[in-house]
């Protein structure tokens, strides 16, 4: 419509300007008009909800009725800051995702180098598939597998014995979470590890090798660092998954093992304590904008 | 009943006149709803009724019944939680749900925040041949106004694996025993500290504890002590029934805080395990039917809680559960589908057996001396994350 509008000669005199006349005079409306529908949503539905949640962190609640009592105050903030609880937590959170973002990292590397740089074109689509595999099942059938791996009677302990070797008592211990949240986020390391090292052009090895570079030197120097990105891409994956994570700590967790997804769920599901939870909730999402910004220095976003 | 509802208004008033700001005042208001008239008779249903409750409460085997002899299409919304329950039934239950089987940890917040409305007792007739305890108990009965018809109830119970301890432990004690480290496994759920606070009752008179549930801030300071020095013990803090069974199978722990639920699931699994309830007590916990304060369909809802409450269906829902009937009635009929039901369950049991029982209710601010030194539950949910770490 706005084609056949527009071939149509303009009305003379004060007439309304036709709307794709608008749209030429104009060249920042069409992209203004393309964008609004998804940019309301994300406004209305994304940034408005938390923005809710960050107002609602300075609520509190009447202990009593539970009902929420608008009355500004950093109480809750101030209860996170002076509780030491609240620091274990916190820094068990950030710590076992840092863990877990290192672990996937170097188990990813050489296996997406292989992958990207090694395999036949056939074995690099079955990789492709046994890496994808694992997401098609349940998130907490494969946690529970784990359990069963690891618990005292597990498949883990059983092996050890078979082989003389003493039990390894790590179920429901936070070695098991780090193993399971490793297990879990893998794929989401291999594949943005993968993607990066694959676009790394051939012949800039080849400049390395006629420069005098053996293998190994050309993989540290000029592989390492261009395939960085796509690690660092992988790392806020991991990083953030594990730092919001709550089912993992619940099934595998022993005691002490809490993570701030805990709290925070214990503080809406139990306490109906929604103003705390809001403002325990904006911890993780301060941590993850001090590593978006962190991920953006390395390049993470040029990745993708 | 009626002099009790007059009792309330008149204490809402003194309330009121009595203290210019009734929140910090030390007489507790009544609930919102305390002088709301229940229903003098049961009119004909409505032909629908909506029913909040816990997975398998509104089992097909009696609800299909019910709607044939009542006429009242039965839909019900399972929760997981007492949590989610309180959340569902806020405001009233929104002129949505009619009725909610909340449990003793939850029924104090709903009647104070209004959702819940008083019934009338007189309407049930089963109600008469219910236990003693279970007519008027605390979690549902304030100042003689009935916010709700109790349902079912069962113990929480010490259960231990007869390998490990082949005479049955007599105190909670083998919780909180270094020797036990690493094997034993208790909910992860804030109401533990009100088991602590029984177990101090008995072997520390000196704190006064009376009530596990009204704590003042010494007390509730040394059942969360007692509580962190437990935590090394700890193999893990259960969420699911079924997390507690499959740590008793895999032999991760040899003794535990659990339900008589768990208990039969592992027996019928072959585990070689038992339960008790210690010398020291135990809590338990009790379910209440209840109606919202907004319920579209109230007749329907009587004639659901007079069909509950019935010997016969009673039995059925307590031996479908593993849970224990609150109509005496009803121990005939679970010895006539399971020979020796009514002793396992207590379903017999006399009304001493009641005193050893201290049913969850909601911690609130306000002590059984009308004054407000005991800690709320909110502080009870701080306490325990900080308690697990």
């Amino acid at each position: 419509m706005s084609v056949a509008t527009a071939r149509r000669p303009r009305p003379k005199g004060g007439g309304a300007v036709p709307f794709a006349g608008l749209l030429w005079r104009l060249p920042w409306l069409r992209p203004l008009l393309l964008l609004a529908p998804p940019l309301a949503w994300f406004v209305v539905i994304y940034l408005a909800s938390l923005a809710t949640l960050l107002i609602t962190a300075f609520w509190t609640i009447n202990p009593f009725t539970t009902q929420i009592v608008q009355v500004w105050s950093t109480d809750n903030f101030q209860r996170i800051i002076n509780e030491p609880a609240y620091h274990s937590i916190i820094s068990r959170t950030v710590i076992m995702a840092a863990a877990v973002t290192v672990t996937d990292a170097v188990l990813a590397f050489p296996f997406a180098y292989y992958m990207a740089r090694v395999a036949s074109r056939r074995a690099q689509t079955l990789l492709f598939a046994a890496v994808l595999l694992p997401l098609w099942a349940s998130y907490l059938a494969r946690v529970y597998a784990w359990i069963l791996i690891l618990n005292h009677n597990g498949v883990l302990n059983w092996s050890l014995q078979s082989i003389g070797l003493p039990p390894a008592n790590i179920g429901y211990t936070n070695i098991a979470m780090w193993v399971v949240f490793s297990y879990i986020w893998l794929p989401f390391m291999i594949i943005p590890t993968y993607a990066a090292l694959e676009r790394v052009p051939e012949t800039l090895l080849e400049a390395a090798a006629d420069l005098g570079a053996r293998r190994w030197r050309a993989v540290r120097d000029v592989m390492l660092p261009l395939a960085l990105p796509g690690v660092v891409a992988g790392s806020i994956f991991t990083f953030s998954l594990t730092l919001g994570d709550y089912i993992t700590p619940i099934l595998v967790g022993g005691a002490g093992s809490s993570f701030i997804g805990n709290v925070i769920y214990s503080n809406v599901g139990i306490a109906n304590n929604i103003p705390f939870a809001a403002s325990l909730a904006a911890v993780p999402v301060a941590i993850m904008a001090v590593y978006l910004l962190l991920a953006q220095r390395l390049g993470a976003f040029e990745a993708f | 009943m009626r002099f009790s509802a007059l009792a309330a208004v008149a204490m809402l008033v003194v309330a009121g006149c009595g203290s210019s700001n009734p929140n910090t005042g030390n007489t507790l208001a009544p609930p919102p709803t305390a002088s709301l008239k229940p229903l003098d008779k049961v009119g004909p249903g409505e032909g629908q009724l909506n029913l909040i409750a816990w997975e398998g409460y509104v089992d097909d085997s009696w609800a299909k019944p019910f709607t044939q002899q009542t006429g009242c299409v039965v839909s019900s919304k399972y929760a997981g939680s007492s949590d989610e329950m309180v959340s569902l039934m806020k405001d009233g239950g929104g002129g949505q749900y009619d009725m909610v089987s909340a449990s003793g940890d939850a029924d104090l917040r709903l009647i104070y925040s209004g959702d819940v409305r008083p019934m009338n007792e007189k309407l049930i007739p089963d109600w008469t041949n219910f236990q003693t305890f279970f007519k008027n108990p605390p979690y549902n009965t304030i100042s003689g106004i009935h916010y709700g018809i109790s349902l079912q109830w069962g113990p929480n119970t010490l259960l231990y694996s007869t390998k490990k301890f082949p005479n049955k432990p007599t105190s909670w004690q083998v919780i909180y025993d270094p020797a036990n480290k690493g094997l034993i496994t208790v909910p992860d759920n804030p109401i533990q500290i009100a088991d602590a606070a029984l177990y101090l009752m008995k072997t520390q008179p000196s704190l006064g504890i009376k009530d596990p549930y009204e704590l003042t801030k010494k007390q509730f300071d040394a059942s969360v002590a007692l509580l962190t020095t437990q935590r090394p013990l700890i193999k893990k803090y259960w969420a699911l029934a079924s997390d507690e069974i499959s740590l008793f199978q895999n032999g991760d722990v040899v003794v535990g805080a659990a339900w008589p639920y768990q208990t039969i699931q592992l027996k019928a699994a072959g585990a070689a395990v038992d339960e008790t309830i210690p010398a020291e007590g135990a809590t338990g916990w009790g379910d209440t039917w209840m109606l919202a304060t907004k319920a579209p369909h109230p007749n329907c809802a009587y004639l659901w809680t007079q069909y509950v409450s019935t010997a016969k269906i009673q039995a059925e829902q307590a031996l479908f559960f593993g849970e224990t009937p609150v109509n005496t009635q009803a121990c005939a009929q679970m010895e006539a589908l399971q020979a020796g039901s009514c002793a396992q369950y207590h379903a017999d049991a006399a009304g001493t057996y009641f005193d050893t029982i201290k049913f969850w209710k909601t911690p609130i601010a306000t002590c059984a001396d009308g004054s407000q030194t005991c800690i709320p539950y909110d502080q009870w949910v701080s306490a325990w994350t900080t308690i697990k770490g």
